[in-house]
């Protein structure tokens, strides 16, 4: 029962939430100037006052503001999302067309990230004191350091322009008609330099979290007395020093996995992958305004749903935060 | 054939042909088959060419949809969808008489019917610049499915520049006749009369054409396919280039400073012919309203402080032209004895000394295009600067800058614009006081009103002697030239990057944006 009503206030809290950002979104980007009419228009290279008229009559533009936005939560309840201007296709189309292979590159990234970060960062816990514990937050630090933009244009330059190893950009090779395992196998080589660099941020924040928590732990005395029992020194690091480490990074992953639909728009334009941050940077610059408006609601749902799934994983990871709550 | 150097040091140059009727392709026959992968950017909103008409659009519809004629880098006429035309000794009435055994890519025969339905209802409606050209013509008639007829209120010389693809692409009157254009599902799937027909298009990746099998002109196109890709990064369009994805990267495909590194790669061509019809033509809007840049003294003092061939060095590779005045060089109006604002910065100075410039402010919007323009309006902010007048830049993006502008919310603000082949179509446009209004950002935004100036161009368009005409126009150009309504600073060199084995890539005036026709692989 307790659990029964926990669950329905916090689903209330997150739909009120949803309808708050909407709202807010709304009137955020309509400040922003020009409209959809005014781009179109501008992009034409020539135009006539009808023109920009027929525009905004058709986009519901020429309504007032409260209208539109009455129109549109409206469209909302009924999970109508309205057409993009400029597409010429329902937003949620359009979402549902670039969501998977978002969520395929901010995945791979979030699983190469976390995976990699935490066991570099146990490494480092454990030979803090000597060189290749230095090393590891060493380029911990550098990869931290680099603006994602920079990594992903050398990344290009080195594995595909140079070395050609690995495809430049794009998610599968166009023109090609392979499908089934074939196909996967050349998604995965499209895959891998993005997916990377999107992942070295994380992954560098990981390392350095979990080899502070790991060492902080270290100093505590439930430690000293496990050591005292003569547990192996692997099982004094796996279960209890690690397990109680891991709360601030269940924490951040939750925030990074909030992060997977609108996360990787740098990426996704070096690495021309087709995914939803392109299509939201792209909807900006053009002020089409359902489609953005789309764009944030999905990240805002993902947001929510992620947050309320980290604090499940954290009473599975600490029995103690059950009581608390 | 035309040669194309740079002179900026370190520069090893490039492979010296030149797309247009290069010795390859003059001494081989053209090899059929083959794909084709071409840089598209940004991505275009669609491909019904009579409904969008940005660049991104014509350069793949280009390939799908066709118009009645051509134009050769002269710009004189070619026959596409009209075999041959006519137009009569009073300049009033053009016959065209169409190609037979044409037909739409779903199998439909293309008529004389089609012709009429798309410049009179379609385009009527769909396009601004379609439609004030129309404004010229009585009636359009079909007297027999091979013939189209316009008859014009009078003469308008520029009509003949009018049938150019993106202007007047021919649109299926079985497929939008009575239906709303705008959401007429063929949209998606658009039907032409051209060389390549829609396959696919995966947003945010690729558009494929694929060879129209039953194409009129025997033979052609010689490819079998041409993939658009879509590359969101300039840098990443320039990578793909260079590792021998991408066979060509159409005009603005990357930023101007990268061009000489990928022109000297091997076997990489590059070439500026394909812009004569177009001849984008960049200038500074000046706010002849209000500020300091209403007085016209002001202005010239603009055009002597700026050194435009610096720019050109600098920042366009040396390609382009520094603009003479008010008319393109390439037009047959252009008045051949202009020579053109020298970079003078003392005349400049003592132009502001005897205006009494007090040093007000001006606020300069520069166009957000990508690198090349941000450090232009840099380069002139710092000419300006040097000779005493204060600037504060005001950057935005596109759909801000198309708000300033459209709101006369500005002093000074670059722009390009196209010329259309005919002062008629491309440049009275900008100059005549009919044409001030808010509300967009392409018709006379710098407010500049001179009643001889809009009855010179008034009585051009329609005066049918050319001598006549070319007198007026000449006057037009000196007058433009003194008052300095705008601010003149290139005709762009905007180049083709391609790979030296394609052939016949660019054999018109319109360059890549009306198709890849005649274009094959050498293997």
């Amino acid at each position: 029962m307790r659990y029964l009503s926990l669950i329905a206030s916090r689903l209330l809290k997150a739909v009120l939430v949803l309808l708050a950002i909407l709202i807010l979104n709304f009137f955020l980007i309509h400040l922003a100037p020009g409209d959809p009419a005014m781009v179109m228009a501008g992009e034409a290279g020539a135009t006539d006052a009808q023109f920009i008229a027929d525009l905004r009559e058709r986009f519901g533009l020429d309504q007032s503001l409260p209208m539109q936005l009455w129109h549109y939560l409206a469209g909302v309840l009924t999970l109508d999302f309205g057409y993009s201007y400029r597409q010429q296709m329902p937003v949620l189309d359009l979402i549902l067309e670039r969501l998977p292979a978002t969520l395929l590159l901010t995945g791979a990234a979030f699983v190469i990230s976390l995976g990699c970060g935490i066991v570099a960062g146990m490494l480092a816990a454990m030979r803090a004191k000597r060189p290749s514990g230095s090393l590891i937050m060493g380029l911990a630090l550098l990869f931290y350091a680099t603006p994602l933009y920079w990594v992903a244009m050398m990344a290009v330059l080195v594995f595909s322009v140079f070395l050609g190893w690995l495809p430049a950009y794009g998610y599968d090779t166009v023109g090609s008609d392979a499908t089934g395992l074939a196909h996967a196998l050349d998604v995965a080589e499209h895959l891998i330099l993005p997916a990377t660099t999107l992942g070295l941020f994380f992954m560098a924040v990981y390392t350095r979290m979990t080899r502070a928590s790991m060492l902080s732990v270290a100093q505590q005395d439930f430690v000293k007395t496990a050591r005292a029992k003569g547990l192996a020194p692997g099982m004094i690091q796996r279960r209890h020093i690690l397990r109680n480490a891991l709360l601030p990074i269940i924490t951040l992953a939750g925030l990074q996995a909030g992060q997977m639909v609108g996360g990787a728009v740098l990426t996704e334009t070096v690495f021309a992958w087709p995914g939803i941050g392109r299509l939201m940077y792209e909807a900006l610059m053009q002020r089409d305004y359902n489609l953005l408006l789309g764009i944030f609601f999905f990240c805002a749902l993902l947001v929510i749903l992620f947050n309320m799934l980290t604090d499940v994983i954290y009473r599975l990871a600490d029995p103690r935060i059950k009581e608390a709550a | 054939m035309r040669t194309t150097t740079f002179l900026r040091g370190g520069l090893a140059v490039l492979c010296l042909s030149s797309g247009l009727m290069t010795a390859a392709s003059a001494d081989t026959a053209p090899q059929p088959g083959g794909t084709i992968d071409v840089a598209i950017q940004p991505e275009p909103p669609g491909l019904m060419l009579g409904l969008i008409q940005n660049a991104p659009t014509q350069r793949v519809a280009g390939n799908i949809y066709e118009s009645l004629l051509r134009y050769d880098t002269d710009l004189e006429p070619m026959p596409q969808l009209a075999e041959s035309w006519e137009i009569s000794d009073d300049g009033r009435v053009y016959t065209f008489h169409l190609h037979h055994g044409v037909k739409w890519h779903d199998g439909e025969p293309f008529t004389a019917a089609d012709v009429v339905f798309s410049a009179d209802v379609f385009l009527r409606e769909t396009n601004p610049r379609t439609r004030a050209i129309l404004e010229h013509v009585a009636s359009i008639e079909a007297p027999d499915d091979d013939t189209v007829v316009f008859t014009l209120e009078q003469p308008f010389a520029p009509f003949i520049q009018a049938f150019e693809v993106g202007t007047m692409p021919m649109v299926p009157k079985h497929i939008y006749a009575g239906t709303d254009f705008r959401t007429n599902p063929a949209n998606n799937h658009p039907i032409g009369t051209g060389p390549f027909e829609f396959t696919r298009w995966d947003r945010g990746s690729v558009i494929e054409l694929d060879k129209n099998p039953d194409y009129y002109e025997p033979g052609k196109p010689y490819l079998d396919r041409i993939l658009w890709h879509v590359i969101p990064d300039a840098a990443s369009r320039a990578a793909a280039y260079e590792n021998g994805t991408l066979e060509v990267l159409p005009p603005g495909s990357v930023e101007n400073f990268d061009i000489p590194r990928l022109s000297g790669l091997d076997n990489s061509c590059i070439t500026e012919k394909g812009n004569e019809y177009f001849n984008p033509f960049a200038m500074l809007w000046l706010n002849d309203r209000e500020g300091p840049t209403a007085d016209p003294r002001f202005r010239q003092a603009v055009m002597y402080a700026m050194d435009r061939d610096f720019a050109k060095d600098v920042l366009w590779n040396g390609l382009g032209k520094v603009a003479s005045g008010p008319f393109s060089t390439n037009l047959a109006a252009h008045d051949e004895s202009i020579e053109g604002y020298p970079h003078d910065p003392d005349k400049a100075r003592a132009l502001l000394a005897e205006m009494g410039y007090d040093g007000t402010p001006v606020r300069l919007l520069p166009l957000p295009y990508g690198e090349t323009w941000t450090r232009w309006s840099e380069a002139v902010r710092q000419n300006l600067e040097s000779v005493g007048i204060k600037v504060e830049t005001e950057s935005t993006d596109v759909a801000g800058w198309n708000q300033k502008l459209a709101q006369w919310d500005y002093d000074i603000a670059f722009t390009y614009l196209f010329q259309y082949g005919d002062p008629a179509l491309g440049i009275s446009r900008t100059y005549i006081s009919s044409n001030i209004a808010k509300g967009s950002p392409w018709n006379n935004v710098e407010g500049y009103r001179n009643p001889e100036v809009d009855k010179l161009f008034a009585e051009a368009a329609v005066e049918n002697d050319p001598a006549k005409r070319q007198a007026m126009y000449d006057r037009i150009q000196a007058i433009l030239y003194a008052d300095v309504p705008v601010a003149w600073l290139m005709e762009l060199g905007f180049p083709t990057l391609y790979r030296c084995n394609v052939h016949d890539l660019i054999t018109t005036g319109i360059g890549l944006s009306d198709g890849f026709k005649n274009a094959w692989i050498e293997r």
